[in-house]
């Protein structure tokens, strides 16, 4: 690897490549922390208005100082272990579930000239660290010596060993296009249209995996929260159980700015060269905005699924579903096809996906008159 | 770190690797309790092996304490068994009462009980509604929903009685005090909220794919066994027998209202949920009709003494609970205290089900069985 891949984002700071990249990091980490700070406020807030309430409005003008009071409140914590957790295992956890999502923040493009590094294997390489977390989690569950700990530790791993092959797989689509795996490349590629044009279905299957991948409805199963009340951090307290939730809203950050990268047109799409450092900024802001709502958005609305409904869906529906996206794209581009064929097909895929999911659905017994149609909605039920 | 280690068993498989059964003690501070109420499971995994339910946290003597204190004074004890539907148990104590000591009960007050009484039937659906969805895992959506009808409700019974849950609003031989002047206008009102309240849950809950195929053939209890199991209320309707003391054996103005009663098909929880959700419906159809109904007149009957002292007598008075069949066995031996008060509580009977019901399943359906029993611990423990 030459130093051209190393330091694509203009010239280093003051000319020496060390202190570049102390400079770097030291800014994307103050800006995750800001980020989620401002996250938890955030997703108060916006829950709140999907439930009708009104949220955290007493900290600041209109609460916006929040999450510092919650970060000065959780610092006085009490830091508490359990007599009988493992006591290194314990105290490194939070830690070692914290720093693959920082490393994968460093890897990321925010916009053509910003980031820390650009690696040419980008999209491996946050795919791989991002996985990485699961140690920490594990560590968590087993080291905290609690029953409900451990169902949730162990919950994660399984859940994230499954969810991570059709993850990876509708990466592998788009890198099929792409012909690269560098982050910054794959963006460029996206000045026309961004991807989920060409691959509406890998798109929905990694929104689907990375729910899954971040412990978000309907896939919270391991944080449970009326089943195994908190899953691995239940024993955690002050900052030691901050760090988890800095975990889960960094990671939250993280993946929105991964997919509007792999599949939103990044910092490029539109107009994103044209206009300057700017509007790729405010496009990168935009994008993982929305990408974060939506998240929200599934949150409040649906249920929990059971472990085996999950794992079935990842098995039977999922995982199926990815190979044949692959499949498909190995046709499309082995013979040279025309682009738009690719959008063809994903689309009849993302629509068969849609259809699967919502076919069950279709006969519900409705609101009003229940008691009379009741009996004949319920009866052919399969 | 066991809890219980003799509930421990080993299982070899055919590998030579031997697991051992976990105890998880689920309460009695555990979200998904509902209050204080405590099991202890087997798990071995995910899967239930044994569930030992433990109950008396709430005990607060009621029996004990009605035979010390005069009829009138012990009402209050009485809405804090049920103390989500307080109404309704006030009027299985009155109606004791008055079997007892043969008292009159003027129309109007019948009336007003019976509108007081559905709307905390209503209350009391609602909070299943909320919580049971919570229990599901949609994050507090549909318990933000129900509460807001709730609160409505709940707004009600103090404009009527001067209190929001326990309103001590009836009277042996009719109510405190006549309805304020604009309650039909308010009650009105807050039965149309009534209706889009449920509505709207119908339209978070029942509609949901994954809430159905959470619920659907989950722990089915065929007619028979929850007859043997003394069950009643809506849990025994959803096993498709139309049991309900109000048609079964009418009390109050029972007779002069129309309503249906809402079965279900299969007995599993999917079923529960939707009877409770279609009897809310019938329950806002009866107010509406009583409202239109309700003659003018006296709301207590005028002849009976400050201090009622009833002669040797037994009566066993019994009306439809929120969670099925109240019933309130009453015995006088002169004086101005009952002899012996008991209380035949629907809760206490479904709950014996749940070991049967809970055995086998994945420990997340174990929390969905106990919610879909609706279970208030004041009502168990006495």
């Amino acid at each position: 690897m030459d130093g051209s891949n190393l330091l694509p984002f203009g010239e280093a700071f003051f000319g020496i490549a060390w202190l570049d990249a102390i400079i770097r990091i030291l800014a994307v980490i103050s800006l995750v922390m800001l980020v989620v700070i401002y996250l938890t406020y955030g997703e108060r807030k916006v829950v709140a208005r999907f439930q009708q309430r009104i949220g955290p409005n007493r900290v600041g003008p209109g609460g916006l100082l929040q999450g510092f009071a919650d970060t000065v409140k959780l610092m006085l914590k009490e830091d508490l272990r359990p007599a009988n957790a493992d006591r290194w295992v314990f105290a490194l956890a939070p830690f070692l579930t914290f720093t693959p999502v920082l490393v994968v923040l460093c890897a990321l493009p925010f916009a053509r000239d910003w980031g820390v590094r650009n690696l040419t294997l980008g999209l491996f390489f946050v795919n791989a660290v991002m996985g990485l977390n699961i140690v920490g989690i594990m560590m968590a569950g087993l080291g905290s010596g609690n029953k409900y700990a451990l169902l949730g530790g162990v919950r994660a791993a399984a859940q994230m060993i499954s969810y991570e092959i059709p993850l990876v797989i509708s990466l592998i689509s788009v890198a099929m296009v792409t012909q690269t795996l560098d982050l910054n490349a794959i963006t460029l590629l996206q000045e026309d249209r961004p991807f989920i044009v060409l691959q509406p279905l890998a798109f929905l299957i990694f929104f689907l995996a990375m729910l899954s991948e971040l412990h978000r409805a309907p896939f919270d199963i391991p944080v449970a929260e009326s089943e195994i009340v908190g899953g691995y951090f239940v024993e955690y307290s002050g900052m030691r159980w901050s760090m988890f939730q800095l975990t889960e809203y960094a990671s939250m950050f993280a993946f929105s700015i991964f997919g509007s990268v792999v599949f939103l047109g990044g910092w490029e799409f539109p107009f994103g060269g044209a206009w300057g450092w700017g509007w790729q900024l405010a496009l990168t802001g935009i994008k993982s905005l929305g990408w974060i709502i939506a998240i929200m958005w599934v949150r409040t609305t649906v249920p929990r699924l059971r472990v085996d409904q999950l794992m079935a869906f990842c098995w039977k529906v999922l995982l199926p579903m990815s190979l044949v996206q692959f499949l498909m794209n190995g046709f499309v581009l082995v013979y040279d096809w025309p682009q738009e064929l690719l959008t063809v097909t994903s689309g009849i895929g993302a629509a068969a996906l849609i259809a699967f999911v919502l076919r069950r659905a279709a006969h519900r017994p409705k609101a009003g008159s229940l008691v009379g149609t009741y009996k004949q909605v319920r009866a052919p039920a399969q | 770190m066991t809890i219980w280690p003799e509930a421990q068993a080993e299982h070899l498989d055919t590998e030579g690797f031997s697991t051992v059964d976990m105890t998880i003690n689920v309460g009695p501070q555990h979200p998904a309790t509902h209050g204080v109420f405590r099991m202890v499971l087997t798990v071995d995994g995910e899967l239930v092996t044994s569930c030992v339910p433990y109950i008396g946290y709430l005990h607060r003597g009621l029996e004990k304490l009605s035979e010390a204190n005069d009829y009138r004074q012990a009402m209050g004890f009485w809405d804090r068994t049920d103390y989500l539907a307080g109404l309704l148990c006030e009027q299985a104590y009155c109606m004791a009462v008055e079997k007892l000591a043969n008292i009159e009960v003027p129309e109007r007050a019948e009336y007003i009980r019976v509108m007081l009484a559905e709307l905390s039937r209503i209350s009391s659906h609602f909070m299943f509604l909320g919580a049971f969805g919570a229990d599901v895992g949609s994050f507090g959506t549909s318990f933000v929903y129900a509460f807001r009808e709730r609160e409505r409700i709940y707004d009600l019974f103090e404009e009527v009685s001067g209190d929001r849950m326990f309103p001590t609003y009836l009277r042996p031989g009719g109510v405190a005090m006549d309805l304020p002047e604009n309650f039909e206008k308010r009650c009105r009102e807050v039965v149309g909220n009534i209706y889009q309240g449920l509505e709207d849950l119908d339209g978070l809950l029942t509609g949901n794919e994954i809430f159905v195929e959470r619920c659907r053939r989950l722990a089915p209890m065929t007619t028979e066994r929850a007859i043997n199991w003394g069950v009643t209320g809506p849990v025994l309707r959803s096993t498709g027998l139309a049991w309900d003391v109000r048609k079964a054996e009418p009390y109050s103005i029972y007779p002069q209202v129309k309503f249906d009663i809402p079965t279900g098909v299969e007995g599993d929880i999917f079923d529960r949920f939707f009877v409770r959700l279609s009897e809310a419906y019938q329950s806002a159809k009866i107010i509406e009709q009583c409202l239109d109904q309700i003659p003018d007149g006296p709301v207590l009957n005028p002849g009976l003494p400050k201090n009622l002292r009833i002669d040797n007598a037994e009566a066993y008075a019994r009306i439809e609970g929120s969670k099925g069949e109240y019933g309130v066995y009453a015995m006088a031996r002169g004086g101005n205290k009952a002899y012996r008060m008991k209380l035949r509580s629907p809760s206490f009977c479904n709950l014996s089900a749940l070991s049967e019901m809970i055995v086998g399943h994945y420990v997340a359906d174990a929390v969905l069985i106990l919610g879909s029993l609706d279970i208030v611990l004041g009502e168990v423990d006495k």
